[in-house]
């Protein structure tokens, strides 16, 4: 019985604060009717979904690219970093730390930073506009590039923790051995380590991949009219219209896309990797 | 597959360093140098916060152009209508629902690290969900039951979210720890008649204790940072990220780089008490 003593407080608050709500968001994507006229009702309202997916089409596919090309250019960007402390670097903790370091800084204030770092008249682009290596209409900000580089620099520890975890955890006499075997130094990168760190790569894909399609910070700071993901109708119609029903149909496919997609990933790799990228921010 | 006999097999020729023996090439230097050049672009944001946070400024909106250095903001740091409120409220919700999910969370990682029991699996999968599921996804669904069950929007609903979301992260960081005891030691201690509730005292709290001061931090630094989540279960309240993201709109005060410089420096020196305290209890 002890095991259950211990898990019910936990389960309580789990049960109420994170299963329960995700219940009644489907319950509420369901309703019909409106605030005005009388408050909404439960009535199998599957067509706050049609009308949802049919209306938001572009965001929808707008939020898919760029979540991919986000989770692309952060596996690019992150792989060489992490396999270097991984393989080679002394002090692994410490370069690890580094990189987690900035993230101390709420997301919030990060994010204002880059729109103005990346502003027209910005530190960057202001200097080469009066070097006349830009013209003067030329801008960062309001376009999906930049939108796309702040998900992933906001993204980049959540690819870079499951894949050290994974990198970390090869066994490094493996490498020696294929060299023994007489092969070049790419031929045991991508025949030994790569395949060892492919679970890694999958869960950064995870831990990337839906938070950043339904992101919506980025795409208020630094993007324009252009640029409306998903995120920001789910956040705009449930804070600002209050048109609950649709909000919820929207987020409750998000949420199906992440259970369609972790339930896979848990069934093939198992749990830890992820849990032991989350437990390694601490 | 067939085995080779030694008469099929042709050596390659070697024309690489010698096994075992560290490159002495230029590429040696590419990883690293890359590594380092990550970690300036993953700080950039910071440093320009806290460049931004020293500008002598003309008016009380951060300008591309740096006038010189000044220590006015950081005098008059909350001298600006609303941020004292916001930041205070910030510093209650994260240290209450830090300490709060760190209990709630640390029974559950004991009761999952430690202990094998029926419904273990489905247990595990929650938290892992609770882990992968998108910021926003949580947010809105945490709203569309609050809205259901017209529970009144502010402290009270951003405390209980704040706890639910950390609870997860604080039990698998516990757990990892739990899994890693040697299970001999609270053995060992009952033999020398220690009552279990003794020997847990003595021997295994001590042994977790660096795990659950980790979860305790990254539960703290989670709910300090938290815009999205926070953001959906609100109301009229403010905290510190709300805040600033409702205030740029008009431009970047200073005084949130000062704020932001100064959490940055707390984030700095709990991580380093994190390190040391953990070094030292190994």
């Amino acid at each position: 019985m002890v095991p259950y003593y211990l898990l019910s407080p936990g389960g309580l608050f789990l049960l109420l604060f994170f299963l329960i709500p995700l219940a009644l968001m489907v319950y509420l994507s369901l309703k019909s009717g409106g605030l005005l006229s009388g408050g909404f009702s439960f009535s199998w309202e599957f067509s706050n979904y049609s009308s949802a997916l049919g209306q938001y089409r572009p965001q929808f596919l707008r939020s898919l690219t760029y979540s991919v090309i986000v989770t692309i250019a952060a596996l690019l960007l992150a792989y060489p970093m992490t396999y270097w402390i991984a393989f080679y670097a002394k002090r692994k903790s410490t370069w690890l730390l580094l990189i987690l370091l900035p993230f101390f800084v709420s997301f919030v204030i990060r994010t204002i930073q880059w729109k103005f770092i990346l502003g027209d008249n910005g530190p960057i682009i202001g200097p080469l506009k009066n070097l006349g290596l830009l013209s003067d209409d030329f801008r960062v900000l309001a376009t999906p590039f930049a939108v796309v580089a702040g998900i992933t620099y906001n993204y980049l520890p959540f690819t870079a923790l499951p894949l050290y975890v994974a990198l970390e955890r090869i066994d490094k006499s493996l490498i020696e051995a294929a060299k023994d075997l007489y092969s070049s130094r790419w031929e045991s990168f991508y025949k030994v380590v790569w395949p060892l760190s492919l679970p890694g790569v999958f869960a950064a894909f995870l831990l990337t991949f839906v938070p950043a399609t339904g992101d919506y910070v980025n795409s208020s700071l630094l993007g324009g009219p252009g640029t409306t993901m998903i995120g920001n109708i789910i956040q705009e119609k449930f804070l600002v219209e209050l048109d609950y029903p649709e909000a919820a149909a929207l987020s409750v496919i998000l949420m199906i896309v992440m259970l369609v997609l972790a339930s896979v990933y848990a069934r093939i790799l198992g749990t830890e990797d992820v849990e032991r990228a989350a437990g390694a921010q601490a | 597959m067939s085995i080779a006999t030694p008469a099929q097999v042709t050596l390659p020729k070697r024309s690489e360093a010698p096994v075992n023996e560290p490159r002495k090439r230029w590429t040696r230097f590419i990883l690293p140098t890359y590594t380092v050049l990550m970690i300036l672009y993953l700080a950039s944001p910071i440093f320009v916060m806290i460049l931004y946070g020293l500008n002598d400024i003309p008016g009380d909106r951060q300008t591309p152009k740096f006038w010189g250095f000044t220590l006015d903001w950081w005098k008059n740091v909350f001298n600006i209508q609303g941020l004292p409120e916001a930041f205070k409220n910030s510093l209650i919700i994260a240290p209450v629902s830090a300490a709060i999910a760190t209990v709630v969370g640390a029974l559950f990682g004991l009761a999952l690290g430690r202990y094998r029991f029926r419904g273990i699996g489905i247990i595990g999968f929650v938290i892992f969900l609770a882990i992968a599921v998108p910021e926003i996804v949580l947010g809105s669904s945490l709203l569309s039951m609050f809205v259901t069950v017209n529970a009144p929007l502010g402290m009270g609903t951003i405390l209980v979210s704040h706890i639910g979301f950390s609870i997860a992260f604080v039990a698998v960081t516990v757990r990892a720890r739990v899994q890693g005891l040697d299970r001999n030691l609270e053995d060992a201690a009952q033999d020398l008649f220690a009552t279990p509730i003794a020997a847990f005292f003595k021997v295994t709290l001590p042994l977790i204790a660096p795990a659950i001061l980790a979860g305790f931090l990254l539960a703290f630094v989670l709910s300090l940072d938290d815009f999205v989540i926070t953001n959906f279960v609100a109301g009229q309240t403010n905290t510190f990220p709300l805040w600033v993201f409702g205030a740029q709109r008009i431009g970047i005060p200073p005084q949130v780089n000062v704020m932001g410089t100064l959490l940055f420096a707390a984030g700095i020196v709990a991580a380093i008490a994190n390190v040391v305290a953990s070094r030292r209890r190994k």
